[in-house]
């Protein structure tokens, strides 16, 4: 590391404080960067997001003490701060409201109030139109709007969301039996069971865990890593909110057979900055379990939850996805093997090891023109007709599986059965187990262009395809939209289509054009 | 060695080789604009993508490994309409006219940068002038990350600028986008010798470009060793009417790959002072 040419600003004492608090108190004295700052670049995120909940914006005096006590280059610094939406680099007002514009708070009639900002989906879509408000001092809060949203919907049937319609209490450690068996069987034992069972990853790419585990475990090179993907910002998500608020400690436990199963050192939880309760309950699972795991909280940035981009993030970097191979099986968070699953994927897996239930099901989060909003689960298999039916749907004109990355189903192909195979075989995909309603009335002109402002604000920006694709995406769509047209939209947003799915670097890009060309070629819209 | 199949002709490479090194091994013609010789591969720019049998997407060459039994195609319709998207794509939002090769790529893949409309979002900003050695016109900028690379990691080790922001609006910056001379820049000029755009350039040529007076097909390029120290860089002195107008470093020469210091790289102006 070069000497480093340092910000001329110094930050306040509050500011200096609460990153002290993240990073270390300095030694009295010189001020001089101690052999120990080295290495602590991971340290960066979680340090900003200090400051700006004690002062409410990054100033220039706490981002040069940040990158000096950590010994980043402050260019560098800055280009990390400046990647998440969430950190603010312009004075702004202390309480700030992040009010949801996204898909089904839209249907609910979002508005954004003067001094607020427009927000993506924020994960509360069953009580849409959602919110988020966050007030920075010395006892920084962030509390979701409605605090509350209705109960889960089903209560019986269920296997994940079992404990949880039984009223589990989140904030009591239960007896970690599942966590017992596996020590029981050993680490292989426990591999060859997941193996075994039809266990596909829940946070969209659908590849099967126990070979996932086997790899891991198998790796040479020490230490291994375990990272649980809890950054759930595909838009009208929020399964994984829901087991964290309502049954950490289900997560946690899950975590440590993963962790016992496949050699980790140690576990990291990923979860996003816009889940505050969830972030809160898990911290308490954690610290009363006492499991080797380690909290990490996002800033805003869908991008995060690619598993690469997320490793970028934690390691103190901009969440840019990596280039694979290699796979995070062979080189993860901070270069060593890592598994990463997502928190529904975890949750199955006691139940695997115990052997009670054996159906294999799947969340699925049900939001927009719906009576009965909320998560459901059901086996899978299930035609989505009968999951609409169940949670009340209005008569819809569009139904959107899978979330912004799905794609748009006509009201004739809602007797698809919600299967892997099934989606794969009618081009679709469950994706993160999103269904959103769009009833008679609901606009999907609108939907279609909020999709695509989606893609184009939250593209990291590093490739070509997917940083300019999804602004001349955007752009086509509204000239459409406002008739406007050149007479080639269609063949250019064709071209586009094809240029980001084949192109670009990471799923983002790969499938920003996925629900809006559904919408033009199933639904006719803006066609 | 490695065989692999690129354009259905057999090609053996060493361990640890691309797929561009293979095509290039073969002589097969592959356009880049974000990978250099000399700098850590960062595959963003795409444009030198392939066709991969077994692969669901298309694959950077530069940067993918090559393997045992790999079979490419570089010429199929599939890798010829991403390419030419991705020219059409930086084409109709940066300004190119200082970019020999991405002007020549954007001919050869026939590509219509036009095509999107006049109202397209471009990067079109003013020119940073903040000091004397060189400018900053990062309405040329494609974001190839080369500057960010030769200026950290992989040459000078400074870490003067990075990329900020996200999105379309990511972009190369300074810390608070603060003036150079404000920034941990030392002006050794590396990035300029790695920009392929002419974003970063020397203000000698910019403003005699500025002047209409650049006259590249006029200029000699005369080389020389540096007579400031001891490391013995090779200069090369490009010459326009009796002038030098601007200093490079062959980036083949083993000693400077390319890089040189502040002194070497401006301080010619002795030369000329009489
Ligand atoms: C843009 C993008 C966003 C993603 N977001 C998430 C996410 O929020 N949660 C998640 O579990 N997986 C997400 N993924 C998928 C992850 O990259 C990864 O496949 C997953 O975490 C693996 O866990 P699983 O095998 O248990 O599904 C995302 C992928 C992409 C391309
Ligand atoms: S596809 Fe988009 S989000 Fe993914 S790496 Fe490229 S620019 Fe970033
Ligand atoms: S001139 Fe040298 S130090 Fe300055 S930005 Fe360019 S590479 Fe970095
Ligand atoms: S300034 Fe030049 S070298 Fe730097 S990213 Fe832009 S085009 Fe590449
Ligand atoms: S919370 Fe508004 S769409 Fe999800
Ligand atoms: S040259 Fe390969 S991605 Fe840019």
């Amino acid at each position: 590391m070069p000497d480093l040419k340092l910000l001329a600003d110094v930050p306040t004492a509050d500011e200096r404080e609460a990153i002290d608090v993240v990073v270390g108190g300095e030694a009295a004295g010189d001020g001089r960067v101690t052999r120990s700052d080295r290495t602590r670049r991971h340290l960066l995120l979680p340090a900003l997001r200090a400051a700006q909940r004690r002062v409410g914006w990054v100033t220039p005096g706490a981002l040069g003490y940040a990158s000096r006590r950590l010994e980043i280059p402050p260019a560098e610094a800055y280009g990390v701060a400046t990647f998440y939406a969430l950190i603010a680099l312009e004075e702004r007002p202390a309480d700030v409201l992040h009010v949801c514009t996204d898909l089904c708070c839209a249907l609910a009639g979002a508005t954004v109030p003067d001094g607020a900002q427009p927000s993506p989906c924020l994960g509360l879509c069953e009580r849409a139109p959602a919110s988020l408000r966050t007030v920075a001092g010395p006892e920084p809060r962030e509390e979701q709007i409605p605090a509350t949203g209705p109960p889960l919907p089903q209560t019986s049937g269920l296997k994940l969301l079992r404990r949880i319609a039984e009223g589990v209490d989140p904030e009591s450690q239960p007896e970690f039996v599942a966590l017992a068996r596996a020590r029981e069987l050993g680490p292989d034992a426990v591999i060859a069971a997941v193996k075994a069972s039809p266990l596909l990853g829940r946070g969209g790419a659908a590849f099967p865990t126990g070979r996932k585990w086997e790899a891991v475990a198998s790796q040479p090179a020490t230490p291994h890593y375990l990272v649980c993907n809890a950054d759930e910002s595909e838009p009208g998500t929020f399964k994984d909110r829901v087991i964290m608020e309502q049954d950490p400690f289900a997560l946690v436990e899950s975590m440590a057979i993963a962790m016992y199963a496949t050699g980790c050192e140690k576990g990291f939880i990923y979860i996003r900055a816009e889940y505050p309760l969830a972030q809160k309950r898990i911290q308490h699972a954690i610290d009363a379990s006492g499991f080797d795991i380690e909290l990490r909280i996002g800033a805003g940035a869908y991008v995060c939850g690619e598993e690469t981009a997320l490793f970028q993030s934690i390691e103190g970097f901009r969440g840019e996805p990596r280039n694979k191979p290699p796979f995070p099986v062979e080189v993860g968070l901070f270069g060593k093997p890592t598994v990463v699953n997502n928190v529904e994927t975890l949750v199955n897996v006691p139940h695997i090891l115990l052997g009670d239930d054996a159906r294999d099901t799947r969340l699925f989060c049900l939001s927009g023109n719906v009576g009965r909003p909320g998560l459901y689960e059901v086996e899978l298999g299930t035609p989505l007709r009968d999951l609409l039916e169940l949670a009340e749907a209005e008569p819809a004109k569009a139904v959107l599986l899978g979330g912004a990355a799905g794609s748009f189903l006509r009201p004739d192909q809602l007797d698809l059965e919600l299967s892997f195979d099934a989606a794969r075989e009618a081009g679709v995909t469950l994706g993160s187990g999103v269904v959103i309603v769009f009833g008679e009335n609901a606009d999907l002109v609108s939907a279609v262009l909020r999709i695509a402002e989606f893609f184009r604000d939250e593209s990291c920006g590093q490739c070509v395809p997917c940083r300019v694709g999804t602004v001349r995406q955007e752009e086509a769509l509204h000239r459409l939209a406002s008739g406007r047209t050149n007479g080639n939209e269609l063949a250019v947003l064709a071209d586009l289509e094809q240029v980001m799915r084949d192109a670009s670097i990471c799923g983002l890009g790969q499938t920003a054009a996925s629900a809006v060309t559904s919408a033009m070629k199933n639904l006719g819209v803006l066609a | 060695m490695i065989e692999l199949t690129v354009d259905g002709q057999a090609v053996q490479v060493e361990e640890g080789s691309t797929i561009l090194d293979a095509c290039r091994r073969v002589e097969i013609d592959t356009p880049t604009l974000c990978y250099g010789d000399t700098l850590t591969p960062v595959n963003v720019c795409r444009v030198c993508v392939v066709e991969l049998e077994g692969a669901r997407t298309l694959v950077p060459s530069c940067s993918r490994k090559a393997e045992d039994g790999m079979v490419v195609r570089t010429d199929s319709e599939r890798v010829r309409t991403s390419r030419r998207l991705v020219l059409e794509l930086l084409g109709s939002s940066v300004n190119l006219s200082t970019a020999p090769e991405a002007l020549a790529y954007i001919e050869q893949y026939d590509a219509e940068p036009d095509r999107f409309g006049a109202d397209s979002l471009t990067v079109a900003q003013a020119v940073k002038v903040d000091n004397d050695l060189y400018v900053r016109d990062y309405s040329k900028c494609i974001l190839c990350y080369k500057c960010v690379e030769a200026c950290g990691v992989d040459h000078q080790n400074t870490f003067a600028i990075a990329v900020a922001g996200r999105g379309f609006g990511a972009h190369i910056s300074t810390e608070l986008d603060v003036p150079l001379p404000e920034s941990a820049c030392v002006y050794c000029g590396n990035c300029i010798a790695v920009c392929p755009t002419g974003a970063l350039m020397a203000t000698s040529e910019f403003e005699l470009r500025e002047a209409g007076t650049w006259k590249e097909e006029e200029q000699e390029e005369v080389d020389t060793v540096c007579p400031y120290c001891g490391v013995g860089c090779n200069l090369t002195m490009h010459v326009q009417e009796g002038q030098i107008v601007k200093v490079t470093s062959p980036d083949d020469h083993d000693v400077t790959l390319g890089n040189l210091c502040i002194k070497g790289r401006f301080g010619y102006r002795y030369v000329q002072n009489k």
